[in-house]
């Protein structure tokens, strides 16, 4: 099974490996990480909130940044974001991996209509609003964990559902399932009303847990999924329908730290986290969230196996 | 400082509950004021009503027919008991990876927190009737029905009552959660603060407690009238 799991990693980490033109193995030298000495005097803390995703996130960075010869720590199991972020300015932790929706949504209050869907446009904003408080935002991963329009690939199939525009003049006979606040949030129900036209049969509240088992159970047509979810790992029995008008803010991560602790680091700070991000494209997360989620791994082992499969470490 | 920061919270909330404005999530999505607050609150009601009337279709027959027979103390009080530490969220959870969410899994997730009050009640009720009571019945003839439904029932009504309005508060307070099982009950609102902000946290709260207290004063109403004469002025006299 784990067997198995590393080989689609590998598989999928090759295919997305655009940065190397030339043969697998030669890419995965090019990738290795080296270790500077003078970074040895520098203690770097890593954060993260606590979940699945942000904890597989923490420890690729505090095992890249250690391969990279810092002093690192984590704690890495911090709660909400107005947690992290104080953690930050108190100098608890030197930075930890954030949405950027989430990040311009709960730090700055930017409305969930004013979020660009578009990543390079949301990350400038969050990287300006951030630097006002001291605070660098890196570049954002390929992969986005934003919200989704999902269903049953069945249903999709049936009703010919690909973007969430097909669903006008079907959605009066459907039923959405979403977390409770989704029905006045403007990035969920009340945006596809809005934005979208729909009207839908009937919005059917439930605790995020549940979102696969309302589709499983007939409970509900459609749901808002997490697009990273490790359920959508390597099947097909859900689809995510395309957001073709731009409704949902982008939701790449940004690594975020103090202005203060990135100079002290030095360069290689900011270049490690972007280097070892490289390969976290969409189907490559979802594995990596499924191994935690699903086959019950540890993150550390699971984001070491990311590492060595990626050629970031050895 | 603290009471000022309170007393706001709660002028906020009733201009929640009062008056519409932007959720704060904006894009003009407007959230509040009673219709949209009545809402919740009638999904609210309506589920826990379903569940109340469950729990007393069980429970009361259950009660009176064990008290009557002095049968199953163990079962009726222990289980009663027991009904008690039962948590509410696993039920719910659970139901809904069994049967599905909505309607029938709230209602019967809540009617299994509002059995014990009413059961245990109950039989501890009958059991305390006065046994002169019973065998001058007994002794007029009186059947096993009759004496339950024209002797018991009436003089254990007041204790029994109680046994419903601890379980109907327990039902209405709980059904908060049905909120994560696909009914819009005020739990939309208590667990919404990205939408609703504070005011619409402490709005659904406060109508939960509002609502909450009128029950328990229309029970107490039911549960006056249901109350012998006899009782009545029984304990009138115990009192002086």
């Amino acid at each position: 099974m784990a067997l198995l799991a590393a080989a689609i990693l590998a598989a999928s980490v090759a295919a997305c490996g655009s940065s190397s033109s030339s043969t697998t193995t030669s890419g995965a030298s090019d990738n290795l990480i080296q270790s500077n000495p003078d970074n040895g005097n520098v203690t770097v803390t890593v954060g993260s909130k606590n979940f699945t995703e942000e904890y597989i996130l923490g420890q690729i960075y505090a095992q890249a940044l250690k391969a990279a010869g810092y002093n690192v720590k984590t704690k890495l199991n911090l709660g909400s974001e107005t947690i992290a972020l104080k953690a930050i300015k108190d100098g608890e932790i030197s930075g930890y991996p954030e949405y950027t929706s989430t990040a311009l949504g709960s730090f700055f209050q930017v409305p969930a209509n004013k979020i660009p869907s578009d990543v390079t446009q949301a990350y400038d904003m969050a990287k300006s609003d951030l630097a006002k408080e001291g605070l660098v935002a890196y570049p954002p991963t390929p992969f986005a964990d934003a919200n989704a329009v999902g269903t049953l690939t069945s249903t999709a199939n049936k009703l010919g559902l690909k973007d969430i525009s097909d669903l006008k003049g079907k959605s009066q006979d459907l039923t959405l399932a979403g977390s409770p606040e989704c029905r006045a949030r403007i990035d969920c129900l009340a945006g596809l009303e809005k934005n979208y036209g729909l009207q839908f049969k009937k919005f059917t509240p439930v605790d995020i847990g549940l979102r696969y088992t309302v589709l499983d159970k007939g409970d509900a047509d459609l749901s808002i999924l997490f697009t990273s979810d490790a359920m959508l790992a390597n099947s097909n029995k859900y689809t995510i329908l395309n957001d073709d008008k731009g409704l949902i803010p982008a939701g790449n991560v940004i690594f975020i730290a103090s202005k203060k602790v990135a100079d002290q680091a030095g360069p290689d700070f900011g270049a490690t986290i972007e280097k070892v991000q490289q390969n976290l494209t969409l189907p490559v997360i979802q594995e990596l969230n499924s191994r935690v989620d699903i086959d019950k791994q540890e993150p550390a082992a699971v984001a070491h196996e990311y590492l060595k499969s990626s050629g970031y470490v050895q | 400082m603290l009471p000022v920061a309170f007393l706001h919270s709660f002028v906020g909330a009733f201009d929640f509950i009062l008056h519409q404005r932007e959720a704060v999530t904006g894009g003009g999505v407007q959230v509040g004021g009673p219709a949209y607050v009545w809402h919740f609150a009638r999904t609210q009601l309506e589920v826990s009503a379903v569940a109340l009337a469950g729990a007393m279709a069980v429970g009361l027959p259950a009660g009176l027919v064990l008290g009557h027979l002095g049968r199953g103390e163990f079962f009726a009080v222990g289980f009663g008991n027991a009904g008690r530490a039962v948590p509410e969220i696993a039920v719910i959870f659970l139901l809904a990876a069994i049967i599905g969410i909505g309607l029938g899994n709230v209602a019967i997730a809540l009617g299994i927190l509002g059995l014990p009050p009413i059961l245990t009640n109950t039989f501890v009720a009958v059991r305390q009737v006065d046994r002169t009571a019973i065998e001058a019945a007994e002794g007029m003839g009186m059947r096993a029905a009759g004496v339950i439904a024209r002797i018991e029932l009436p003089l254990a009504a007041p204790t029994i009552m109680s046994g419903i309005r601890t379980a109907a508060i327990n039902i209405f307070a709980t059904a908060t959660v049905a909120s994560f099982v696909g009914l819009s009950t005020l739990g939309d609102l208590v667990t919404g603060r990205n939408v609703y902000g504070d005011d619409g946290v402490v709005a659904g709260a406060i109508a939960i407690a509002l609502l909450a207290m009128c029950i328990e004063l229309v029970l107490a109403g039911v549960q006056a009238l249901v109350t012998p004469r006899g009782l009545k002025l029984q304990r009138a006299r115990q009192g002086a």
